[in-house]
């Protein structure tokens, strides 16, 4: 049973339970509205239907599974940071799970906080903006599929939607539209920058990242989670596209604009960048969302190259797949501890003059492998 | 993109303290620059003139948050030369190690911010961690962990405490074995290197005709240290290399610091192997004479100078203080021009502005 069938199933269930009292209703009524009854629970009844509504709840328990997952993210980031950091980490709020409601507290406060829209900004832009880049970076994380049977690409008849990596990345690639969107109708300089670093530092990373994403689907034939994970069932991409998987990190550390590379949020120099004007719980939101798209980084990074889901039987693949994102998701956070950030100009070298090139080389290995019948 | 303003403070994490930096940029490129300071003035000069010369020390220690027992010392000096005073041997010995301490307490404390500046919030943990060693054994010396209030007029307020020398040679060994670990942190960072190497080149002409001193002008090249050239105290008698790095940007900045946390902990292991025994104070008369005094010292960020002219009352007729950092940061548009937005984080940073000293 898959995540679609076991909606289909819930979603069935409650329709004919309300569809009993219906039905009911239909017979005691006149027989004008009693037909109307019955054609009203059967459309209710339909295939179509209860399939809409039930790759709607797919989608709740998609977000909701990874929202939780977002909270344990930040959890872990901060206990790792502490480590390295030589002190604890969150350790008071949930004392006897080892801080881990800190991360409630903090939503707590910011929830409480004054929501401020200064008087000269643009106000269309400055409150779409958040709305644009939560919600895109929300649809990319339902996107997710933990396995065969968990994601919201199953469905009944076949074993998945066929690009469905391909519309995970489309909608990872809205953001920066939505940064540029707000650093420009913020009214304010460092805002501004921030937007145009943004923007820049996207449109430069995105390419090799999209070029080492081609190597893969070309080794393994396929645009979807279930195709390329299968693919990976003798040996992960990672050890054939060595390269490839580097450059992929690298490029998915700048997308996600964390350390190393997170000059449009660059504290010291654009006081907090695109997010300066955002005060409350706005804050806290883009604060999940950067989280979230972390998780989404390592996600893609271990569906892509790290094998998926699959793993020794010992436990559900599930368990395998969040186990190696979040692997991924700690060197990442091991790189964003230990780094310093670099400057604009350097930021555009490397991407263009270091990671473009090797990407083109692993396409070409890919392209090679591909011919030699290799995969 | 069309040249613009930006202000960067007076409230700006790039600020330490409360200053403004006003730079012109085209795109990311800065074209103009321009400091202001004074948003922190508290007449300190002026208070001195109705203080009596010992009330003065704590004030004298509230100029500088980073490096307040130079500054206290300073003012100690500048007075027993206007007063004639001649300072017990031991009191000096113990002068040099507690200053030197303060310097690499200052020290850790710029690294910290510049590595936090630089985006690694690792140096700024490890930097404020390793700072704690040296600001426990002044505390334990002092009383007080920031504000030290230690030296007097003609010696120092008591004596060391008693496993003083064990507390010093210990932490100075432990800070040698961090230094290693600090350049293996930043040196063999690559990012690190890319972000200072060739940034905010100050040459050596233009750093001493804009009179630089300190770290700074040492980091361009010039061999001019106040402890070498016109020693003070108990300096001639220890033997010590004032670090000098010849490349002028911000990488050489910041090795001429790491160096001078070296020579401080060689000098304190000598101050404190030949402190003698004997008094640490002698008593200063009340009032001062009709005259003048004058003390320059190689402040952790530079030279500092203080002037004092006596009336024979207990009170200084005038007090000047002439601040490292007032100057220094004038080579601010030197440095600045022709780099980018991310680099002023960088080449501030380098120039450690505590602005209590500035802006007195």
């Amino acid at each position: 049973m898959n995540l679609f069938e076991f909606c289909f199933g819930i979603i069935h269930w409650l329709v004919d339970l309300v569809n009993h009292l219906w039905y009911w209703l239909g017979d005691h009524l006149p027989w004008v509205f009693g037909d109307f009854f019955d054609w009203a629970g059967d459309l209710a009844r339909s295939h179509g239907n209860i399939a809409f509504f039930a790759i709607m709840a797919e989608v709740v328990i998609m977000v909701v599974i990874a929202l939780v997952n977002v909270l344990n993210f930040i959890w872990i980031d901060r206990k790792w940071m502490g480590r390295m950091f030589d002190f604890y980490g969150p350790y008071y709020v949930g004392y006897r799970i080892g801080g881990w409601l800190q991360n409630l507290a903090d939503g707590i406060k910011l929830f409480v906080k004054e929501i401020i829209t200064p008087t000269k900004v643009d106000k269309i832009g400055f409150l779409l903006g958040p709305v644009i880049f939560v919600a895109s970076s929300v649809l990319a994380l339902a996107t997710i599929q933990f396995s065969p049977r968990f994601g919201v690409f199953t469905n009944g008849i076949d074993t998945g939607v066929s690009a469905s990596l391909l519309i995970a990345f489309a909608f990872f690639a809205i953001a920066p539209f939505a940064i540029l969107v707000m650093g420009w109708s913020s009214n304010n300089k460092y805002t501004l920058i921030g937007g145009l670093r943004s923007a820049a530092q996207m449109m430069s990373y995105e390419i090799p990242m999209l070029l080492c994403v081609a190597s893969v689907f070309l080794l393994a034939g396929d645009f979807s989670f279930m195709g390329v994970v299968s693919a990976q069932h003798d040996v992960w991409f990672a050890i054939p596209l060595v390269i490839g998987f580097f450059v992929f990190l690298t490029c998915m550390v700048a997308e996600v604009e964390i350390q190393p590379f997170d000059l449009p949020e660059a504290e010291a120099e654009l006081v907090e960048g695109w997010t300066t004007e955002y005060p409350g719980f706005r804050f806290g939101l883009f604060m999940m969302t950067s989280y979230m798209r972390g998780y989404i980084g390592g996600a893609l990074v271990t569906a892509l190259f790290l094998g998926g889901w699959q793993g020794p039987a010992l436990i559900p693949d599930e368990f395998w797949f969040l186990i190696k994102a979040y692997l991924v998701f700690l060197v990442i956070e091991w790189m964003r501890w230990s780094n310093m950030r670099v400057r604009v100009d350097q930021l555009l070298n490397i991407g263009w003059k270091r990671l473009m090139p090797l990407a083109v080389l692993n396409l070409l290995i890919a392209v090679a492998l591909k011919t030699m019948g290799w995969f | 993109m069309a040249e613009m303003w930006i202000n960067m403070g007076p409230q700006h994490p790039m600020t330490h303290g409360l200053w403004n930096l006003r730079i012109k940029v085209d795109g990311e490129t800065i074209v103009d620059a321009e400091p202001e300071v004074g948003y922190l003035h508290r007449g300190i000069e002026k208070l001195c003139e109705d203080r009596t010369y010992t009330q003065i020390i704590p004030i004298a220690d509230r100029l500088c948050y980073g490096a307040s027992l130079a500054w206290s010392h300073l003012y100690c000096m500048t007075v027993e030369d206007l007063m004639g005073i001649e300072v017990p041997e031991r009191a000096e010995y113990i002068r040099v190690a507690a200053l030197e301490m303060q310097r690499i307490a200052s020290h850790l404390m710029w690294l910290a911010a510049y590595a936090a500046d630089l985006g690694a919030m690792i140096g700024f943990i490890y930097s404020m961690r390793d700072r704690e060693v040296f600001i426990d054994i002044l505390q334990a010396l002092s009383g007080s962990r920031i504000t030290y209030n230690f030296p007097r007029i003609g010696g120092v307020a008591h004596d060391v405490y008693p496993t003083f020398e064990r507390d010093t040679l210990r932490a100075c060994g432990y800070m040698e074995k961090k230094l290693k670990e600090y350049e293996d942190l930043y040196e063999g960072s690559k990012v690190f290197m890319m972000r200072n190497e060739g940034v905010g080149v100050l040459k050596k002409q233009d750093a001493m005709n804009l009179g630089v001193t300190g770290p700074s002008l040492r980091a361009s090249g010039v061999k001019y240290d106040i402890r070498k050239d016109m020693p003070y105290s108990v300096y001639p008698e220890i033997d010590f290399e004032p670090a000098t790095h010849p490349d002028c940007d911000c990488y050489s900045r910041f090795k001429v610091r790491m160096d001078e946390m070296y020579q401080s902990c060689r000098i304190i292991r000598q101050a404190v192997a030949k402190m003698p025994k004997g008094k640490w104070r002698v008593l200063a008369p009340r009032n001062g004479p009709v005259g003048t005094g004058i003390g320059r010292v190689e402040d952790p960020r530079g030279e500092g100078m203080m002037y004092v002219v006596g009336n024979g009352t207990d009170r200084p007729y005038r007090l000047k203080i002439r601040s490292p950092i007032f100057v220094s940061v004038s080579a601010a548009p030197k440095m600045l021009i022709g780099y980018k937005v991310a680099d002023v984080v960088a080449i501030m940073g380098g120039l450690d502005m505590c602005i209590g000293e500035t802006d007195r």
